[in-house]
């Protein structure tokens, strides 16, 4: 019966629902945080002010087979004095469904700017962090890591 | 009931910097899963973490669903009087869950 459809179909309308077609197949990507989306969370944390690229050092295995857990180390430079310490650190994703996976406010109590914790990644991306120190200023680090099974994308 | 466990050194020296990590047992549903018949599974997560020790608050976190299930937290504290650290992981309908541990500083 579908067949017999087919026939009377213009080229015209074959092409517009092969377009159609790929519309469809291509939503699920939108569903995904880009780059800007990253860029947007970070202009809503930190405004427009210009971050310097050092002094955050993140530690991710170079390949996680399992995007549901991926360990995470972000460390900082800084002496945590109360006149030299790290108010807070962002970590943000490129392609997640949401570009901010966490915010961690330190204090001069801490004696040491290092946290770990564990993420989720939906496919291979390079995860950024974004420390606040007390001076106002923004230092950014980031890391590379290979997903082999992404979350979001099985039950 | 969650869950939760510590590991906090039981001594430290005045002024020495200790590890401290803290894990809570919490599924932290993303909202991005389906379950067997496609529908959504709704956002279950715990928004929020602080430690606080000596009056102050040393260390706190807010979690995204991209924070992976059963989160643990690895961070430092400097060690200045003998006392308790508190721990409150507060979830996104406000439900509360708290612990205590306790360091002698020597």
């Amino acid at each position: 019966m579908k067949t017999n459809r087919n026939l009377h179909l213009d080229r015209r309308q074959l092409l517009a629902s092969a377009g159609g077609a790929i519309a469809i197949t291509a939503t699920p990507l939108t569903a995904f945080a880009a780059q800007e989306d990253l860029e947007r969370a970070r202009t809503d944390l930190f405004g427009n002010r210009v971050i310097q690229d050092g002094r955050v050092t993140l530690k991710l295995p170079p390949i996680a087979e399992n995007g549901f857990s991926v360990p995470l180390d972000i460390s900082v430079d800084s002496p945590m004095t109360p006149d030299d310490y790290v108010q807070r650190v962002a970590i943000l994703s490129p392609r997640n469904p949401l570009p901010l996976i966490g915010v961690f406010h330190l204090s001069p109590h801490a004696g040491l700017a290092r946290v770990s914790t564990r993420i989720r990644m939906s496919g291979t991306q390079e995860i950024e962090a974004v420390a606040e120190m007390n001076d106002g200023s923004l230092w950014a680090g980031r890391m590379e890591t290979v997903v082999t099974l992404a979350a979001c994308v099985v039950l | 009931m969650a869950n939760i466990r510590l590991a906090v050194p039981d001594t430290a020296r005045p002024d020495e910097v200790i590890e401290i990590k803290a894990l809570i047992q919490h599924d932290m549903e993303s909202g991005f899963r389906r379950g067997s018949r496609g529908e959504v599974i709704p956002r279950d997560i715990i928004t929020r973490f602080e430690c606080r020790y000596a009056g102050n608050t040393v260390f706190a976190a807010d979690f995204q669903p991209a924070i992976a299930a059963n989160p643990i937290l690895t961070f430092h504290l400097r060690a200045t009087v003998s006392g308790p650290i508190a721990f409150e992981w507060t979830d996104q309908n406000g439900n509360q869950w708290s612990d205590e541990a306790s360091v002698e500083v020597t």
